[in-house]
Parts: structure tokens; sequence; C-alpha cells
């Protein structure tokens, strides 16, 4: 079993019109910004794909990675608990002219519906959000004498991460506190394209440090050093 | 004028009850301020939403690593006992009722304990954060804020005006002025500002303030 794969243009050839796209990262800390803008590239250059709903924390910042995206204008709406950064222009602008849309989901409920769909666990209950804007419609029930609010699984058809070292077979490792949803969102997803800064022959990683078990993983690419968005930012890049 | 705490004064007050070895999340902006007070003697244990526990100080300028920052966005450090995790473990931390204590900032603050402190209404964008999901699950969820907003209007209050954080969340409030309780969903009055008296103090506060036992001095270093 091999899952690597050449380049970055295979690894986001999978991508298709009105897809649900998890892409991990919070904040620029695991973002995978060299698969986005390959995202970026091909919708430019064939104008596919669009209309995509894109899952993160954030709605990018700045003029690159997920905000270059929704520049592009190939995002149909964000799923994500905080749309605001250092620079939100980018989604800002497109959702105040009702150009984008918006699903606001708080942050450990996003996390937990994605790992929920990767479990196969369809809805669950929370105390989050309950007597609040955000639980507006949804069921209720009581729990030794507490509410809760039902929410349901949140599944993608594909998820694009950033890890740190993968093996051949997909097994993952990930770097500080950029592993944030990306877990998750690779049990969560149909397929799992993941871009590692170093794939390694199987058993180069120690089984007890492996994070996401290779299951969850169908395609890697090596980016063998990978642009941190927050550096980009500082450097004014726009895609 | 009536003279009050600082900012940095409130961080500073709310610091004092955090024991030693507790484990606490700090809001984002100003609450990430109390964990420069901490008393000598005791260190807790600083949890951020995305994944990581017993992070330490800001880095020097130029030392930052990207792959090392807090919910706030900014660069960290680690502590010796550190730990990095999914999302899913983190809120699991948040809902599972594992930690001590949440320190949150706040529009307004009920007496029933309920607390506003994402939106001020349905102009531009909503963006929420982990602020729902940390007002539930702290052993102790207490608010700093200014007593009363830049107008002058309290933001302690019968009922809050702005949509809701969580309901029946918050237990202590830290304000420019006071250390109230809510106990029974009413406001407890805990200590004062010396120079003030309790009907001012009334005055500025949106609900009745009940006192239990002697009302103590909030005195603060002047920082």
């Amino acid at each position: 079993m091999d899952k690597t794969i050449a380049s970055l243009a295979e690894a986001v050839a999978i991508v298709e019109n009105g897809m649900t796209v998890m892409i991990g990262g919070f904040g620029g800390a695991g973002a995978p910004i060299e698969l986005i803008h390959e995202l970026i590239d091909r919708f430019r250059a064939t104008g596919a794909p669009h209309d995509l709903i894109v899952v993160n924390n954030n709605a990018g910042n700045g003029r690159i990675g997920i905000a270059a995206m929704i520049d592009s204008g190939m995002v149909a709406k964000m799923v994500c608990s905080f749309p605001r950064s250092s620079d939100p222009r980018a989604f800002t602008e497109r959702y105040l002219a009702g150009n984008i849309g918006l699903e606001l989901v708080p942050q450990g409920t996003l996390a937990e519906r994605i790992r929920a769909a990767g479990a196969g666990i369809p809805a669950f209950y929370t105390p989050t959000s309950y007597g609040t804007d955000l639980a507006a419609g949804k069921p209720v029930a009581e729990f030794e004498g507490r509410h809760y609010v039902q929410e349901r699984w949140l599944k993608a058809d594909v998820a694009l991460i950033k890890a740190e070292l993968a093996d051949r077979q997909g097994n993952l490792t990930f770097s500080k506190a950029a592993r944030n949803f990306s877990p998750l969102m690779a049990m969560a997803a149909g397929r799992t394209v993941v871009q590692a800064r170093k794939i390694v022959e199987p058993g180069m990683i120690d089984p007890e440090m492996v994070v996401t078990p290779g299951i969850f993983v169908d395609a890697v690419v090596e980016v063998a050093a990978p642009a941190q968005e927050e550096e980009l930012i500082r450097q004014g890049v726009a895609r | 004028m009536i003279a009050k705490l600082t900012s940095t004064q409130i961080a500073w007050r709310a610091a004092q009850d955090i024991e030693d070895g507790a484990y606490v999340n700090l809001g984002i902006g100003f609450p990430e301020m109390v964990a420069r007070f901490q008393p000598a003697g005791r260190q807790a244990i600083f949890h951020t939403e995305n994944g990581i526990l017993n992070f330490g100080e800001a880095p020097k300028k130029g030392e930052e690593d990207w792959d090392l920052i807090n919910a706030g966005k900014k660069a960290v450090t680690l502590n010796p006992g550190a730990a990095f995790f999914h999302h899913a473990d983190s809120f699991a931390m948040v809902r599972g009722g594992h930690l001590d204590v949440a320190i949150l900032g706040a529009y307004e603050v009920a007496e029933t304990g309920d607390l506003a402190n994402w939106s001020t209404g349905p102009k531009g964008v909503p963006a929420v954060g982990g602020a729902m999901d940390l007002v539930h699950g702290a052993k102790r969820v207490a608010v700093i804020t200014d007593h009363v907003t830049k107008e002058g209007c309290p933001k302690l209050v019968k009922n809050c005006s702005l949509p809701l954080t969580g309901v029946r969340c918050v237990t202590r409030i830290y304000t420019s002025l006071a250390v109230i309780d809510i106990v029974a969903l009413r406001f407890v009055l805990r200590e004062k500002l010396p120079s003030m008296s309790f009907d001012e103090l009334q005055s500025l506060t949106g609900a009745e303030l009940l006192v239990d036992g002697e009302i103590g001095l909030l005195t603060v270093p002047e920082l």
C-alpha cells in the first residue's frame, strides 16, 4: 500500500463543484497553504471547482489561504466559529454584500460535530448554546436536570490537512498546536488529502507517536518547506 | 468622577482567587491579563481551546513559532509538563467539567447568571468562537468587566438585552468597583471599593445587590 502522490495538482483534482471541503488549521497553525493555493490555481485556470462549502474554524486572514479562496469567488458558504481575524476583508466584504453564506457554529460544537461524523454518530446533545440564538430551531432535551441542545454530525466530501510526518500508509503526526481540527476532519471526510512536511517509510514513525492512523487518510503529498500564514501576511503576500 | 480599578487591577484581583494547580481558561483579550498576576507560590495550568495545556508567556519578538499559538492567535511558549491535543479533546476538557475556572469578558451579566459577551446585535459579521462552550463545564465561571459601559450604563443587569452566550452560567463577577457573587439567581455583594458607599454602588448596578454578612474591602496594589 502506498498512498503517496507526486503532485499538489493530483492531490486537489478530486475536489468537485459544490463539494463540502474541510480545511485543517486554526489561524495559521496547521493551515495547508500549498493545497489551498493549488486549488485556487486550478479554479483560476479551469473555472472549477466552484460553489464550495468550506469548513474551518475561521474564514481566512489577509489575502492568502482561505481568504484568497474567498476572494477568488470559489466559495459559496463558510461553516466556522469565528469569521474574524487581524485582516478579515475577504470574508467581511462578501458577507456584508450578501455574496457568501455563513453557518456560525460554536467552536466546541464544530469540533464535536466533525468528530461525530467521523465516528458514525448522527446527532448528540451538548449544553453549549442552550438558551441562545444559535440554538434556534434545534431540539432540546433535559438530562439530570440540565438542558441540552441536539446537534447533528458534520460530514465533508474532502478534507485538506497539513501534517508534520506521514508514512506511505498515511499514518500522521502533527506539529504542536497545528494539530487542532485536523485529526477530526481526517475522520469526517469521504476523502482526506494530506500535505506533510516529510514522507517516511512505514515503520519510521513510532506507533506510540501516531496521532492520526492511516485508515483515515487517502492521499499524501510531500511539501518539504510549507509556508506559514502569519509569515505570508507579514510579508504582505497576496495570492 | 468616581475612583475605579483599572483593567490591570481587575485582572490582579481575579488572579488572587485562582488556586495552586488549578486548570484555567482565560478568554481572549482582557482576561488573558489575569495570568500575569498569579500570587507567589501558586502555579495555575492554563488551557487554550486550540489544543495546549500549560502554555507560558509570549516568546521574545523574532522567536515566535506560529505552530505554537493561543486561541487569540498570539504566539506563546510552553511550560514544563505541557501537552498538545486535538480540538475534540480540548472541548471535552471544557464541557466535561474538567476545568476549575474560566474567566471571561462581558457586555452584560444578569443577576440570574446569564451572560452576554459574543454579539452586540445583528449588524456586522457574527463570531462566537469558544465562548458558548466555555460558559458550560468549568467549575467556576467568572467574569471580569468594567462595572458600567462607556456611556455609564450598568453592565450588571436584571435581564440581558444583548444576545446571550449562556444561561445561568456566571458564578462570580470582578468589576472596576466590586466583587459580586451570583447566588440563587441574585447578586450578592462580597467586596466594594472603600471610597464608595453602598448606595452609590447600587445606583450603578441594574439589579438589587444583596448583602450576606460583612462587605469586604476591595483593595488592590497600584500596579
